[in-house]
């Protein structure tokens, strides 16, 4: 256990040193340009942030549900070897009830992104 | 105590390895853009007049980067947008640890595992730790406090999400075959033979897994057929508003995600460290007759074995990047969610039929 230690610890340090390594050689200048969001060189427009699609967050949903059934799918092909066909005919159970599940998302315009 | 020292001397070894590796990398492809585009490419930095075709220039860049300014712009979310270039490479130089480099390595008494942290669950660490890299690139998108930053993490962070599950589903097939999570033991459970001659490698075994596997890992590095997130010419990308080191951090966990994927598909798919028909005391031929080596040249050979396969994945991946045009983002997301996830749910029924029959 000692390992994870000592590698969190020193690839830890080793990053907080690479971020603040700037601060402490670099010069420091400042002028206003410099403090307005950069847009591609073209003026600076609107402060803020707009509002999103949804379409993201149903991906979020989507990626739930799925690496959910990543989780069950690992230890089950751990045992795979074990349990044999039984375990066989049961999974595929299960991933046809999801696979219905996609099927429905995918229908109901889940992975459409043009409107 | 003699554990300590060993302990700290490999983390110390694979750093070095890492760094070295992450800095000649962007030099090869700077390089490899000039040799396809027809130009010369990046040769003119030298020290005393010596210019071997450049090498010198990563350690310009690093030296140049290093003396840049500290820039957090006012409007941003101060401690966010310094918290997320740490994130995203504390995250993804973290999963070198688990890769095996090689066998045992024994001197005198001592037995040295060439791998800094063999995890029974090592697979499983080294994709949590590559997801958990998305964490970089959202923060410093809403750190930013600007448009394009923004949209871009948001882009990341979905196209990232999307491609998470057919990577995790594309190994599903790969574990049912050599049942473990541990890499060496799925490294050690590759050395065996397929019908007497062929090194039982993952890309025998599992073809469909594989390319499933390469895709995914393709658009989890962000770079070109994939690079929405940081698309220069249409959204400048999440790291917008960075500058210096911490801009540099970004760029370096790029090239780190190319060595960390290019591991990846070495240690499941192409047998690791493994030379084939190499077993620990020399080579046993197929067609009979063997070539016995010291100990000391076969454990060479094995870090040499996957240190060619990791740079011809990088070759690989950088030749990719600059052959491609980029996806449109529905054709990303299409090919996220339409392709790679029924293929790799089929590949999993494929194997589960062709194991138990």
């Amino acid at each position: 256990m000692i390992e994870f230690f000592f590698v969190f610890l020193i690839f830890g340090l080793l990053g907080l040193v690479l971020v603040f390594m700037n601060k402490i050689l670099g010069p420091r200048k400042s002028n206003p340009t410099k403090e307005t969001p950069f847009e591609c060189g073209s003026p600076y427009l609107q402060d803020g942030i707009n509002p999103f699609p949804i379409k993201y967050y149903l991906v979020a949903f989507l990626f739930l549900l799925f690496d959910i059934e990543v989780v069950f799918l690992f230890p089950w092909a751990l045992i795979f070897k074990e349990i044999g066909t039984t375990g066989l005919i049961i999974m595929f159970a299960y991933i046809f009830i999801l696979g219905v599940g996609f099927v429905y998302a995918w229908k109901k315009g889940a992975f459409q992104w043009e409107e | 105590m003699n554990e300590l020292i060993i302990i700290l001397i490999k983390i110390i070894c694979a750093l070095v390895w890492f760094l070295l590796l992450t800095l000649y990398l962007t030099w090869a492809e700077r390089k490899e853009s000039a040799v396809i585009q027809d130009r010369i490419g990046a040769n003119r930095a030298s020290i005393l007049g010596i210019r071997i075709i450049g090498l010198f220039q990563p350690f310009a860049d690093a030296i140049k980067m290093i003396f840049k300014e500290d820039f957090t712009p006012r409007f941003s979310r101060r401690f966010l947008h310094t918290l997320a270039p740490f994130l995203s490479f504390f995250f993804v130089a973290i999963t070198i640890t688990a890769i095996p480099f090689g066998d045992v390595l024994k001197i005198g008494k001592q037995t040295i595992k060439l791998q800094i942290l063999d995890i029974n669950v090592g697979l499983l660490f080294v994709l949590a730790m590559l997801s958990l890299g998305i964490y970089g690139i959202i923060v410093s998108g809403w750190a930013s406090n600007n448009r394009y930053a923004l949209v871009g993490g948001m882009r990341g962070a979905a196209q990232l999400v999307s491609y998470e599950v057919a990577l995790g589903l594309s190994l599903v097939g790969l574990i049912m075959v050599f049942p473990s999570l541990r890499l060496s033991e799925i490294v050690h459970a590759q050395g065996g033979l397929l019908f007497g001659f062929l090194p039982k490698w993952g890309i025998f075994l599992q073809p469909l897994g594989l390319l499933v596997f390469f895709f995914a890992a393709l658009a989890e590095t962000k770079r070109v057929p994939f690079d929405l997130p940081e698309g220069e010419n249409e959204i400048v990308g999440f790291f917008t508003e960075y500058s210096g080191l911490k801009w540099g951090l970004f760029m370096m966990t790029d090239f780190m995600e190319i060595i960390i994927v290019s591991a990846l598909l070495t240690t499941l798919f192409f047998g690791g460290w493994q030379v084939p028909w190499l077993a620990a005391d020399g080579f046993h031929f197929p067609w009979g007759g063997q070539w016995l080596l010291p100990h000391g040249i076969v454990v060479l050979l094995q870090v040499l074995s996957f240190n060619m396969k990791v740079i011809f994945f990088c070759w690989l991946q950088i030749l990719i990047r600059w052959t491609y045009p980029r996806f449109r983002y529905d054709q990303v997301m299409d090919l996220g969610w339409k392709l790679l996830i029924p293929l790799s749910l089929v590949n999993i029924i494929g194997t589960g039929i062709v194991m138990s029959f």
